[in-house]
């Protein structure tokens, strides 16, 4: 198997074995939650539509590496991965897939409906390219409370088609509001490639007739997303407003667990593994460093495995939501947690 | 340890699928990610993987094998040193083990034990009034809120620098200065978004729509973000918001710039509507509008801003949604009205007085929540309703009513509900047209008529 050398921005000799391993296992274990995620829709123990993040686990793991207290994020319903990386408990994330009462939203918003006030993560949107704006917006909440706080806006490359995208560049530019627009451009918006569906593919340069600057990653290198994460992130928190970054990822799955994915060869998604896959490139940075053995990482794997197997007894244990829940949570009484006092 | 692969289900709807293809054969070591086998959904044919790393022990449904129930186990990994003959193979499940379908029904919404029925005046006897319009009134409610509350802030196209398009927010730049009203570009679904996401992190923007109209390029954000994120958080994430503009036709605008959207946002769990009348309705509802912490469609019509009414000369006053007004008491009719409908239903009472008829008017104020309890007391009094709207006829706010007072008050009733509308067609421009499509005082008047047999 020839994978190519972990390239990219960053020289991994800058980065400590500490933050390798951490990346190591930030990564594996949204791999190995998605996996379990998948068989556990193949049991029936998880129902309707489920997006899985496989293969894309170095965007949002190198981000938050580059991200600090108070940092939001928002996402589409491919939303998982974030959720982890952000570290929200995977109990609570497999409980929702299984749409219990331990899920982070108590069952009632499903795969593509979970937030975390705690974790500053801010769903979990099925309404493709909707959280751009809302994204926009909670990122103009930071600059009206004068705090540093950076937004994380992902979406993909089917999303950079919808007009809102163009209404928040403007808005965003205009007000110089400090919003990170991720393009995570996995190559296909369900059956569509990217070619088939724009000829100006280049999607981080649609932000320089706004004035946004843009740049193009290579998403199956943590470390180069990391590197490029900071520089985006420094450009916000000096007050020059959003920046661009397209994160050229690949996802393995389909588009949802019902997706046969006909559109693209098995060969294509094999080269991929196998060549460029993001867990395995940082595997090889770590054993060939000698940052860690063998036996090291496969304790790690060991203890991942654990993480996992735990959460998805906790989906399945924890009881489904008590009839009442029905009709709670439509309307709130007072100010909820979490309001502008507490960001001021 | 030995595991069990079970046929998957592979799409939202899937209970049974064909065993099309294995691709791994007893003895194949697999990896995680490893296709092992095609399996046809009722849509399409997939690719099934290994979850587990391990090697094929013995492969239990063969290929071509159809109707293979989802959970049935169709193979058996084993780790090296086990051997197959080892492996105890479970019976096919039983269908989704978890969710037992409950036979206990869904609790009764919370409108079982009705809500007690506020009566009590909206602000103290003997306070003094003064004369105002609604336009000032709205302004006057942004002013003093905003002064309230360092985090209210007003958003919307031409809101700042052009004093507003209908200068409801005329002197405000002045006074709170760009921070707190922002100009926004034509971009409705784009500010939209963005009043939305700020006040999921916690502001309290007002977003103003020079018209309903085009608000409806922003109604996915109304909808799907700022109404459900609530819900679909689990009670985390409120949105206190406040949507308002200027709603319905003004005067020979189009069929474009003359929607009625009451009855639509009424629809939206969620949301909360509100349609004021009067100078004080719009003063005290805008207060509690933006205090409120859900978000409120808050739609107001450009007849009305220039409409003169009393509103008490108070420091602070708001009015609580839910609470209709009893505009004008009567014994033989209830015509049921809000907004600008409510200049027809007045008018048609006035006309209806002269001829004997003594019509009971009620002023919904606002419809979520609507306020049933009112609307039934005054039917068991009056025994016949007439509703007046704006809006299109079909599934209208009338519509909902008149099913209402049919499930909760039809024994009271001594004729069917007439529902007058705006007609079942798009807006006209020609002046004679226009008034042809709209509802008029005379309608009301041989509605009422009718219900009076008369």
């Amino acid at each position: 198997m020839a994978r190519k050398p972990a390239g990219g921005t960053a020289a991994p000799s800058n980065t400590s074995k500490d933050e390798l391993l951490k990346y190591y296992r930030d990564m594996l274990l949204i791999r190995r939650f998605e996996e379990k995620a998948g068989q556990l829709y193949g049991m029936g123990l998880i129902g309707g539509f489920c997006h899985l993040y496989i293969g894309q686990e170095a965007v949002v793991v190198g981000l938050e590496a580059a991200a600090k207290e108070g940092d939001k994020r928002i996402t589409s319903y491919r939303d998982h991965g974030h959720m982890l990386a952000c570290g929200m408990d995977p109990r609570g994330v497999m409980a929702e897939l299984t749409g219990r009462e331990g899920g982070y939203s108590k069952g009632k918003g499903g795969s593509m409906h979970m937030f975390s006030r705690e974790k500053h993560f801010y769903g979990g949107h099925g309404i493709v390219a909707a959280q751009v704006p809302l994204g926009a917006g909670l990122a103009f909440a930071d600059k009206y409370l004068g705090n540093d706080n950076v937004t994380f806006t992902y979406f993909g490359d089917g999303a950079a088609n919808q007009g809102q995208v163009y209404e928040s560049y403007n808005m965003a530019e205009l007000w110089d509001l400090p919003v990170v627009f991720v393009i995570e451009n996995n190559q296909y918006a369900m059956g569509t490639s990217v070619k088939r569906s724009t000829k100006s593919t280049s999607l981080f340069g649609r932000g320089e007739a706004f004035g946004i600057p843009g740049e193009q990653v290579d998403g199956m290198d943590v470390l180069a997303v990391k590197a490029a994460g900071e520089k985006a992130v420094a450009h916000c928190r000096a007050g020059k407003g959003p920046y661009i970054l397209e994160v050229m990822t690949y996802r393995y799955r389909g588009h949802s667990m019902s997706d046969p994915a006909k559109y693209r060869t098995r060969e294509e998604v094999q080269k991929m593994r196998d060549e460029r896959d993001s867990i395995e490139n940082v595997r090889d940075l770590l054993l060939q460093g000698k940052h860690a053995t063998e036996d090291e990482l496969k304790a790690v794997d060991k203890e991942i495995k654990d993480i996992v197997n735990d959460s998805a007894e906790f989906a399945k244990e924890s009881p489904e939501p008590a009839l009442e829940e029905l009709w709670t949570d439509i309307y709130a009484s007072d100010l909820p947690q979490g309001s502008a006092e507490e960001n001021a | 340890m030995a595991t069990e692969i079970l046929m998957p289900a592979l799409s939202p709807t899937m209970e049974e699928g064909t065993l099309a293809k294995w691709l791994v054969k007893e003895g194949d070591e697999v990896k995680s990610g490893d296709i092992l086998a095609e399996i046809e959904t009722d849509k399409a044919t997939m690719e099934f993987e290994a979850v587990d790393e391990g090697k094929i022990g013995k492969i239990l449904i063969e290929e071509g094998t159809q109707g293979v129930a989802v959970n049935t186990p169709i193979a058996v990994l084993v780790e090296d040193d086990e051997s197959v003959d080892d492996v105890q193979v479970s019976a096919p499940p039983a269908q989704q083990p978890a969710a037992e379908k409950s036979a206990e029904p869904a609790p009764a919404e919370a409108e079982a034990p009705a809500p007690e029925r506020d009566i009590s005046p909206d602000w103290p006897e003997g306070t003094e009034m003064k004369t105002m319009t609604v336009r000032e009134a709205l302004r006057e409610a942004m002013e003093e809120e905003m002064g309230r509350d360092e985090t209210v802030f007003l958003m919307g196209e031409e809101v700042g620098e052009y004093q507003g398009a209908y200068k409801i927010s005329q002197g405000l730049l002045d006074k709170f200065g760009p921070r707190r009203v922002v100009d926004t570009p034509i971009s409705e679904i784009g500010f939209t978004g963005i009043g939305t996401g700020a006040a999921l992190a916690g502001l309290r923007p007002i977003v103003e729509f020079m018209t309903f109209n085009f608000a409806m390029q922003a109604i996915d954000h109304i909808i799907n973000s700022a109404a459900k994120t609530l819900y679909m958080s689990g009670g985390q994430m409120g949105c206190p918001i406040v949507f308002r503009g200027p709603n319905g036709a003004a005067a020979r605008v189009g069929a474009q710039h003359s929607h009625d959207y009451a009855a639509w946002y009424a629809q939206i769990p969620g949301l909360k509507v509100v349609m004021p009348y009067s100078a004080a309705d719009a003063k005290g509802l805008l207060k509690q509008a933006i205090r409120d912490p859900n978000p409120v469609i808050f739609l107001e019509n450009e007849i009305l801003y220039g409409r003169s009414f009393e509103v008490p000369d108070l420091e602070d006053f708001t009015i609580p949604f839910g609470k209709a007004r009893i505009a004008r008491a009567g014994k033989d009719v209830t015509i049921v009205s809000f907004g600008i409908g409510m200049t027809h239903a007045l008018e048609a009472a006035d006309k209806l007085a002269e001829q004997g008829i003594d019509a009971e008017v009620i002023d919904l104020r606002t419809l979520r929540p609507l306020d049933y309890a009112t609307i039934l007391e005054s039917v068991k009094k009056t025994n016949r309703c007439v509703t007046v709207e704006e809006g299109f006829p079909v599934a209208s706010i009338g519509n909902h009513i008149s099913a209402h007072i049919m499930e909760n008050a039809f024994d009271y009733l001594d004729a069917p509900v007439i529902n007058c509308t705006g007609k079942d067609v798009p807006m006209p421009y020609a002046a004679n047209l226009e008034k042809h499509a709209l509802i008029t005082s005379d309608e009301v008047v041989e509605a009422v008529k009718k219900v009076t047999y008369k």
